[in-house]
C-alpha cells in the first residue's frame, strides 16, 4: 500500500473499524499532549505546587503516551521500517516513565491524601475559631456598652439625668422592653416608682418593701430573675401576650457616712433601690449571662454616681445656704453701723444742744443766787440749781455710758495722789453724812502708795458713786471705807471666775471696800445691780433720785481698770458691802515726773509777781509781741524780745527760764527751733520751759507741740489773770498745756 | 473837781459805747490793765504801733491786689494773717472779723471778695483810728485837769 499525506484516503468499507480505531487515537493523542499544557498553564498559574518533579514525570508519561498513539496513526496503513523503529522507542520510553511513575505514584498518594485530611483538620479549627471570636466580639461589645453607660453615668452630677441616662441606655444595649427605677420612700417601708423608661410620668406608684422577692433580690448582689407577676414588675398593661423575662438588680445607696478613710463601704447599708428591666415579650429571648453581668456592673457604677450626685447636692446646698447667711448677716452688719452711727450723730447733736440749755440755766441759776432774794424765791432758785445740776450730770452719764459701751472711752492715764483722792470723796459726802447723822470713816493702809498712775478722775468718780449709795441707802449708823493693796490670796476669793489677776512688777491692786450699816439687799437682787437702768424696786426708799445708770457706768469703769467690782449684803437690812479691786500703776518718785494739770482742781495763786524772771518772747507781729511784753513787763519779768526764730536761737542762754514762742505764723518752723533748743541745752534744769502761743489750735497741733519737746501751749488772748496762773502752773508743775 | 469827774463821766461812757458798738472787746480792757506807773503810756504806744502796722499791711495788699496779671494770694493772705494777729492782740474786734472773712476770700482766690474785704478793713481801721485818737485826747484832758484815768470793767 503506498501512503500518502493526505488526511481524508478513500476508505473501503470493512476500514470502519480502522476508521474508528484511526480518529480514537487521534484525540487520545490530542488529549495526552493537551494535558500536560493544562497542567503546566495550571500550575504555572498556582504558586504552591510541591510535586513538581513528579508534575515533568507524569507530564513525560502522558507526551510519550500521546506520541505512541500519534504515531500509531502512522501504523494503520503500511509503513516503513523506520515509523516502526519510533513506534518501538516511542512504547519503550512510555513504558518506562510509566512504571516510573507508578512506582512513584505509590509515595505521592498517601502524601496528597493527608493533605487533603490536614485540609479539614483546619478548616474545622477556622470553623471554631471562628465561633470564639465572635464570642469574644460579642464580650467586647457588652464591655464597650458598659463602659459608654459609665461614662454617661458619670458625666453627670445630676441625679435625674444620671438615673435617665442608665434606663435608656440599657434599654438600648439590651433592646429592652421597659426598664424602671423603684426608690425606698423617706419612711423606708416602701419602694416608689421613681423612673421609667417608656412611661413618661411615672405616677406615684407604691410597693411594701417587705415582699419575699424583695428581700431576695435585695439579700444578694447579683441580678436575679424574678416572675413577671411580681408587684414590681407588672408595669406594662397586661395583654394576651407572653411577658418577657424579668430581672432585678439592687441599686445599694450609699450615703456620706459610710465612706470611712480606710474601709470600704459597710455592706450593711440599709437602703436599696430596686431596678427591674425587663426584656421583650414574645420575643423567645432569654437572658445571657453576659447581660446580666453588664446589668450588675451599671448597677454598681450607678451606686456610686448617685452618691457623688447627693454629695454635690448637698454640697452646693451648704454653699448656698452660707452665701444666704452671708448677706443676711452683711446686712445687718451694715444696718448696725448705721444705727451706731445714727446714734452717734445723734448723741454728738444732743451732746451740744442739751449741755447748752443747760449751761445757760445753770449759769443763769447761779448769778440770780448771787442778786437779792427773799427767802422763798432763794429756796426755788437753789431747787432749780439742784434739779439743773442733776439733769446736767444725767446728761454727762448717758453719754459716758453710751461712749463706754461702743469702746471708745479710753482712760486718762496720769500720776495722782490717791490719798488725796480718797480725801476729796471724804470732804464731799460729809456734809450730806452729816445731815443724816451718819459717820464716816476712812481708813488707808499704811503700805497704800500715795502717787499712782491711773484715770484719777474716773476713779474718784467711781469710788464717789459707792459712797454716795452707802451713805443714800443707810438712814443711820456708820460707813467705814478701807484702802488696802490687795494680795493675791485676797484676790483670788472675788467671786468673779473671769477675774484673772495677773501681778507685776510695776503694777498693783488696789482694794477699797465701803461698809454701811443700811438697808441692806436682797442677795437675789445682787446680780441686777450692775445692769443699767435697772433700778431696785425692793428698797423701801423710792426716793434713790438715781437713774440706775451709775453702778452700770462704775462697772464700765472698773472693767477699763483691768478690776473688778461687786456688792455683798447678807439681806434687807443687814446692810451691804460694797467691793471694789482696780489694776493701778506704781508711780515712781514725783520730783521729776511730770504732773498733769487738772484743770478742774482749785490752784493756788500762789504769786502775784515773779520778780527778776528771766523771760524770752518770740513773735513776729509787732503788735502782739508788745502785748505780751506788756503782759509780763506787769507781772514783773525780766523780758527779752526777738522777732525771728534765728535771734531767738542766737539770745537764748540758760539765764531764762521760759521761752514763749507764736506758733501761729505760717513760714516760722517753731518744731524745729524746739527741737534745736533740746539739742543745745542738754541738762533738763538749763534748759528754758518752750510754750506756744498760738491764736488757734486744735488737737492736732496741740499734739505736735507735745511731740515736738514743747512744755506748754496757751491760747491767744491772754489775759493778766491768765498768765499769771500760767506762770505759777508752769513753775511749779514745769507743764501747761491748756485743754483745747 | 467837777470838770475832772464830768470828764471822767464822759471817758467812762464813751468807753463803753466803744465796747458796746463793738470796735473794742475785752483784750482792751486788758491792755489798760497793764498800764501803770512803770509804762504810763503803754497803751498809747500799743495802740500807735498798731496803727502803723495797719497801714503798711494795708498797703501792701492794696498793691498785691493790683496787679493785674496773677495776684499772689499767698503773700495777701500772709498780711491779712499779721492784720488778724495785731487787731486780736489789740482788741480791735470789727477789724479782726473782717480779717477773718477776708482770709476766707483768699483761700478761695477770690480777687473780687478780697478787694471788698480790703474796703472793709480800711474803713473799720480809719473809724477805729478816729475813735482811739477821741479816746486818747480824753485821757489827756482828764490827766491835764489833775485827774486820774478811770479803770473800766
Amino acid at each position: 500500500m503506498e501512503s500518502c499525506n493526505c488526511i481524508e484516503p478513500q476508505w473501503p468499507p470493512d476500514d470502519l473499524l480502522m476508521k474508528y480505531q484511526y480518529i480514537s487515537d487521534f484525540f487520545i493523542a490530542l488529549a495526552y499532549f493537551s494535558i500536560p499544557l493544562e497542567l503546566i498553564y495550571f500550575v504555572k498559574k498556582s504558586a504552591v505546587f510541591p510535586y513538581r518533579w513528579v508534575l515533568v514525570q507524569f507530564g513525560a508519561f502522558i507526551v510519550l503516551c500521546g506520541a505512541t498513539h500519534l504515531i500509531n496513526l502512522w501504523t494503520f496503513t503500511v509503513h516503513s521500517r523506520t515509523v516502526a523503529s519510533v513506534m518501538t522507542t516511542a512504547k519503550v520510553l512510555t513504558a518506562a516513565v510509566s512504571c516510573i511513575t507508578a512506582l512513584m505514584l505509590v509515595h505521592i498518594i498517601p502524601d496528597l491524601l493527608s493533605v487533603k485530611t490536614r485540609e479539614l483538620f483546619l478548616k474545622n479549627k477556622a470553623a471554631e475559631l471562628d465561633r470564639e471570636m465572635g464570642l469574644i466580639r460579642t464580650q467586647e461589645e457588652t464591655g464597650r456598652h458598659v463602659r459608654m453607660l459609665t461614662h454617661e453615668i458619670r458625666s453627670t452630677l445630676d441625679r435625674h439625668t444620671i438615673l435617665k441616662t442608665t434606663l435608656v441606655e440599657l434599654g438600648r444595649t439590651l433592646a429592652l422592653e421597659e426598664c424602671a427605677l423603684w426608690m425606698p420612700t423617706r419612711t423606708g417601708l416602701e419602694l416608689q416608682l421613681s423612673y421609667t423608661l417608656r412611661q413618661q410620668n411615672p405616677v406615684g406608684y407604691t410597693v411594701p418593701i417587705h415582699h419575699p422577692v424583695i428581700n431576695q433580690v435585695f439579700s444578694s448582689n447579683r441580678a436575679v430573675k424574678i416572675s413577671p407577676n411580681c408587684p414590681v414588675a407588672r408595669l406594662r398593661p397586661a395583654g394576651k401576650y407572653m411577658p418577657g423575662e424579668v430581672v432585678a438588680v439592687r441599686v445599694p445607696l450609699l450615703h456620706l457616712s459610710n465612706f470611712h478613710i480606710n474601709d470600704w463601704p459597710e455592706l450593711s447599708t440599709k437602703r436599696y433601690a430596686l431596678m427591674v428591666l425587663m426584656l421583650p415579650s414574645d420575643s423567645a429571648r432569654q437572658w445571657h449571662v453576659h447581660e446580666l453581668e453588664l446589668v450588675e456592673v451599671v448597677a454598681d457604677q450607678v451606686a456610686v454616681a448617685l452618691s457623688h450626685a447627693a454629695i454635690l447636692e448637698e454640697s452646693m446646698r451648704a454653699r448656698d445656704l452660707l452665701m444666704e447667711q452671708n448677706v443676711a448677716l452683711d446686712l445687718a452688719r451694715r444696718e448696725a453701723e448705721t444705727a451706731i452711727r445714727a446714734r452717734n450723730d445723734f448723741l454728738a447733736v444732743m451732746n451740744h444742744e442739751m449741755r447748752t440749755p443747760m449751761h445757760a440755766i445753770i449759769a443763769l441759776s447761779s448769778l440770780l443766787q448771787e442778786t437779792e432774794l427773799t427767802p422763798e424765791q432763794r429756796l426755788m432758785v437753789e431747787t432749780i440749781l439742784k434739779s439743773s445740776n442733776l439733769l446736767a450730770t444725767l446728761i454727762n452719764d448717758v453719754l459716758d455710758l453710751s461712749r463706754l459701751e461702743d469702746g471708745s472711752l479710753q482712760l486718762d492715764l496720769g500720776t495722782f495722789n490717791l490719798y488725796a483722792v480718797f480725801r476729796e470723796v471724804l470732804n464731799l459726802i460729809k456734809p450730806i453724812a452729816s445731815v443724816k447723822k451718819l459717820h464716816v470713816s476712812l481708813t488707808l493702809a499704811p503700805d497704800l502708795p500715795e502717787y499712782a498712775i491711773g484715770d484719777e478722775k474716773r476713779l474718784m468718780q467711781t469710788i464717789l458713786n459707792i459712797v454716795g449709795n452707802a451713805v443714800k441707802f443707810s438712814k443711820e449708823g456708820s460707813i467705814s471705807i478701807t484702802a488696802f493693796v490687795a494680795k493675791l490670796d485676797t484676790l483670788r476669793d472675788s467671786k468673779a471666775p473671769e477675774f484673772l489677776p495677773v501681778l507685776s512688777d510695776n503694777h498693783f491692786y488696789l482694794r477699797v471696800q465701803v461698809k454701811d450699816s443700811g438697808s441692806g439687799i436682797n442677795p437675789l437682787d445682787i446680780p441686777k445691780l450692775f445692769t443699767k437702768f435697772a433700778q431696785n424696786q425692793s428698797t423701801g426708799t423710792r426716793n434713790s433720785g438715781g437713774s440706775g445708770l451709775g453702778l452700770a457706768i462704775c462697772k464700765r469703769f472698773v472693767n477699763l481698770m483691768e478690776g473688778h467690782i461687786w456688792i455683798e449684803s447678807e439681806g434687807l437690812g443687814k446692810g451691804c458691802t460694797a467691793i471694789l479691786i482696780v489694776k493701778l500703776g506704781m508711780a515712781e518718785r514725783v520730783n521729776e515726773s511730770k504732773l498733769p494739770y487738772m484743770p478742774k482742781m482749785p490752784t493756788n495763786h500762789g504769786q502775784t509777781a515773779f520778780p527778776g524772771l528771766k523771760v524770752l518772747v518770740m513773735d513776729e507781729n509787732g503788735v502782739s509781741r508788745m502785748v505780751t511784753k506788756g503782759l509780763l513787763l506787769h507781772l514783773g519779768c525780766d523780758v527779752t524780745m526777738v522777732g525771728s526764730s534765728d535771734e531767738c536761737l542766737r539770745l537764748v542762754s540758760h539765764e531764762h527760764k521760759v521761752v514763749f514762742m507764736d506758733i501761729c505764723v505760717p513760714g516760722i518752723d517753731s518744731y524745729g527751733i524746739t527741737i534745736r533748743i533740746h539739742e543745745k541745752f542738754t541738762k533738763r534744769h538749763e534748759r528754758p520751759l518752750l510754750v506756744a502761743l498760738t491764736g488757734n489750735t486744735d488737737k492736732v497741733k496741740k499734739e505736735n507741740c507735745m511731740r515736738a519737746g514743747m512744755d506748754g501751749l496757751i491760747l491767744k488772748p491772754v489775759s493778766l489773770d491768765k498768765m499769771r496762773s500760767v506762770l505759777t502752773d508752769l513753775l511749779e508743775h514745769r507743764v501747761f498745756f491748756e485743754a483745747i | 473837781m467837777d470838770v475832772v469827774n464830768q470828764l471822767q463821766r464822759q471817758f467812762i461812757d464813751y468807753s463803753a459805747s466803744l465796747h458796746r458798738e463793738g470796735f473794742l472787746d475785752d483784750q482792751f480792757t486788758q491792755l489798760q490793765k497793764l498800764q501803770d506807773d512803770n509804762s504810763p503810756d503803754f497803751v498809747v504806744e500799743v495802740a500807735s504801733l498798731f496803727f502803723e502796722d495797719c497801714e503798711k499791711l494795708i498797703n501792701n495788699m492794696a498793691r498785691a491786689l493790683e496787679q493785674q496779671q496773677g495776684v499772689d494770694f499767698k503773700q495777701v493772705d500772709a498780711s491779712v494773717h499779721q492784720l488778724k494777729g495785731s487787731s486780736s492782740s489789740i482788741g480791735a474786734m470789727r477789724v479782726k472779723d473782717v480779717c477773718i472773712a477776708f482770709r476766707s476770700f483768699c483761700e478761695a482766690q477770690n480777687r473780687e471778695g478780697c478787694l471788698r474785704c480790703l474796703q472793709q478793713v480800711t474803713h473799720e481801721y480809719s473809724l477805729l483810728k478816729n475813735k482811739l485818737q477821741t479816746l486818747f485826747r480824753l485821757q489827756q484832758q482828764i490827766l491835764a485837769a489833775g485827774g486820774s484815768i478811770p479803770v473800766v470793767e
